[in-house]
């Protein structure tokens, strides 16, 4: 192969000038390969010692928990004790309220702006709900305490309580505190929104031209063609700014730490106290000194870590799985 | 051409720092050229401490009056005690800070010998509540306290609770408790008071600086748990004294071993502080709990902060200006200390722990 590529090289170096040029460029070229696999390698690599790291860091409480880890709900640490169900529960059920509430309102929002909005109100509007994701978590979790908290306590939930049917049910028994499932999952789904809805915007904005004039030249109506032609089109995209949404839903830690109450339960209630993974992590690893207390919060480090990867493996079928759809 | 060059030899530059993780042993020229471990580890400062974050306003406060006054800069993160504890084991920091003494097993597992514990500050923490229609201080038991946090005692106008406050009129509702959500000193405290106090909670969830909660919401550091107990009426849980006089909230009185019924102030603490030592003479090694202390002043949740500091030190500069610091902290520095609302040590204390500096030695290694 080299020998083959030889005369090629020399037989250009026959005029000066372009030759050298060519010499440099070749090492250059092969520089260049090397730094951006070692870049594109890089990644994987770092994730993988990551994983490893954080897999050994948990080895001890895994080992003498076992699955039980992942099903109990006792976390005891004075006496040695970690199961940790309610985070990994609790994590996953704030998610998928906050999903729910912010993924029509979203789309929402998304279509608004590339179907209907002037144009002078697109850009403002589109700038402010993207300016949602700037807002510091933190500043989410004190409006939380000091605004949504005592919203939901003194009126949301006596309305939902009292709703004919579905009020009476496990979903919203119990006393209304405010901290709980229901606020955590609220504040998580003021937080995705954003993220959600400018992906999907995106994605609407880029469905050509042509896709919306054949489905008006065809006879829809206005609601038609949104619903029949350009949605499904942009189907992937959305699904991919949904799932952008839920990943950061599932890492949250602040705002949902500020809000859930904290309480290594797992209950049918929304109203009710809960834990998150991320929260769990956050308080109280400053000051953990037992080697099982730290090697367990590692292992839920961890389980978050899986949690994360399955869903994000899910998330990755799915848009595959539309996108075939879509295509055929 | 020479831009061409020029790029290649960026471009194996950042090879050559991309690959210098895995290689560094190859690459002398970078090793002598960054900093040697020693200023890397106290970074410009000349001593390095880390841990708890409850002492940290005064702990700031004393570095910057000492750095003003003799030149010695010392660089403290309020990392929390755990880290702290790790910190120091590891002897990665000159000293270490933390609410909880360390344990026996913590003790064993510290690289550089025995650690001293040198108590700085008196804290304490507090009963603060919400309950609608009631102004003035509540008076409160040791065991009423544990059986309200164990979930035994569930409304406000319980007969053990209104037994000890004739006159003031408490309403029929539930009592939610809120207790910190992360790991931290003021927990350790109020639970070491509760296993003091309560065999009870001694037998179930017992004392650390995180326990199973049998009943309530966990509020994430003291404006957590304030914040939870402004906003719900019908609340009750435990903060720093120094956050609930700043935010002014409403503080129980307690009956303390002596039957006397006592709020928390500056000098109620000090006066557990003085009643517990009394008890333990000079050869102590100040790992001691003074809770529910002995002493008709003293108030019953009331503790230590302290220094870890190792008896044999490594660097003999390093220990002199460290052993100069804690002079001037127990003399002039004591003095700073109630403008904060830390209480300070009794002078009885102070006095043993100036004698004890001596026992911190400086090795012949280095």
């Amino acid at each position: 192969m080299s020998e083959a590529a030889r005369p090629l090289v020399t037989t250009r170096r026959d005029d000066n000038g372009i030759a050298t040029r060519i010499e440099g460029s070749a090492i250059g070229d092969s520089v260049y390969r090397w730094m951006t696999t070692g870049f594109a390698l890089g990644i994987p690599i770092l994730l993988l010692f990551i994983a490893l790291e954080v897999g050994a860091a948990a080895w001890p409480a895994l080992k003498a928990f076992g699955f039980g880890f992942l099903t109990s709900s006792e976390w005891d640490p004075p006496h040695n004790i970690f199961g940790a169900a309610p985070a990994i529960y609790g994590t996953i059920i704030s998610s998928i309220i906050a999903l729910m509430i912010a993924t029509p309102l979203a789309l929402g929002v998304a279509i608004f702006l590339s179907e209907f909005a002037p144009s002078w109100l697109r850009q403002p509007v589109a700038f402010l709900v993207d300016l949602l994701a700037a807002i510091p978590s933190v500043v989410y979790g004190l409006w939380g305490i000091f605004v949504l908290q005592p919203l939901l306590r003194d009126h949301v939930m006596p309305f939902l309580s009292g709703l004919p049917l579905i009020g009476q049910t496990a979903l919203f028994e119990g006393p209304a505190y405010g901290p709980s499932m229901l606020s955590a999952g609220l504040i998580l789904a003021i937080m995705v929104l954003p993220f959600i809805s400018a992906v999907s915007r995106e994605v609407l904005m880029a469905v050509p031209r042509s896709q919306r004039e054949a489905a008006l030249a065809l006879g829809a109506t206005k609601w038609e063609m949104i619903a029949d032609a350009v949605v499904p089109y942009a189907r992937s995209g959305i699904v991919g700014g949904i799932i952008l949404g839920l990943g950061r839903a599932l890492g949250e830690t602040m705002a949902v730490t500020m809000l859930i109450g904290n309480v290594h339960k797992i209950s049918a209630s929304l109203f009710a106290p809960g834990y998150t993974m991320a929260s769990l992590i956050a308080n109280e690893f400053a000051e953990a000194t037992g080697d099982l207390h730290l090697s367990a919060l590692m292992a839920v480090g961890a389980v978050l870590f899986v949690v994360t990867l399955i869903v994000n493996g899910l998330a990755r079928w799915l848009v595959w799985r539309v996108s075939r759809e879509t295509q055929s | 051409m020479t831009r061409s060059k020029v790029f290649a030899l960026m471009a194996t530059g950042l090879v050559s720092v991309a690959c210098a993780g895995g290689e560094s042993k190859r690459t002398p020229d970078s090793a002598a050229a960054s900093p040697s471990p020693a200023s890397a580890t106290t970074g410009g400062a000349d001593l390095t401490g880390a841990g708890a974050t409850f002492p940290q306003p005064i702990y700031s406060k004393w570095f910057s009056d000492y750095a003003a006054k003799t030149g010695v800069k010392i660089n403290y993160q309020s990392i929390g005690s755990g880290g702290g504890i790790r910190q120091i084991q590891e002897g990665t920091v000159d000293f270490g800070a933390s609410d909880a003494p360390m344990t026996d097993d913590e003790m064993a597992k510290a690289k550089g010998g025995p650690i001293f514990h040198f108590p700085t500050v008196l804290g304490a923490d507090v009963i603060t509540y919400n309950v609608p229609g009631v102004t003035q201080s509540l008076q409160l038991t040791g065991d009423v306290v544990a059986d309200i946090f164990l979930g035994k005692i569930k409304k406000w106008n319980d007969p053990r609770i209104a037994g000890l406050n004739q006159g003031v009129k408490l309403p029929a509702t539930d009592i939610l408790v809120v207790h910190r959500s992360d790991g931290s000193g003021t927990t350790y405290v109020f639970t070491d008071y509760l296993t003091a106090v309560s065999p009870a909670w001694a037998s179930g969830p017992g004392k650390a600086k995180d326990v199973k909660w049998p009943v309530g919401l966990g509020g994430k550091g003291n404006e957590g748990v304030a914040g939870q107990i402004k906003q719900t009426p019908g609340t009750i849980g435990y903060v720093e004294l120094a956050y609930a006089n700043q935010n002014k909230l409403p503080v129980a009185k307690l009956k303390n071993a002596a039957g006397q019924y006592v709020s928390p102030t500056i000098a109620s603490i000090t006066a557990a502080a003085a009643g517990a030592l009394e008890k333990l003479g000079p050869s102590t090694d100040y790992r001691v709990s003074i809770v529910n202390a002995p002493g008709a002043d003293a108030y019953p949740i009331s503790s230590f902060t302290w220094l870890l500091v190792y008896q044999r030190q490594q660097d003999s500069v390093k220990a002199k200006k460290l052993v100069d610091f804690l002079r001037w902290a127990l003399t002039e520095g004591e003095g700073s200390v109630s403008a904060l609302d830390y209480a300070p040590l009794p002078e009885t204390v102070s006095k043993q722990l100036l004698e004890k500096l001596a026992s911190i030695q400086a090795g012949t290694g280095s």
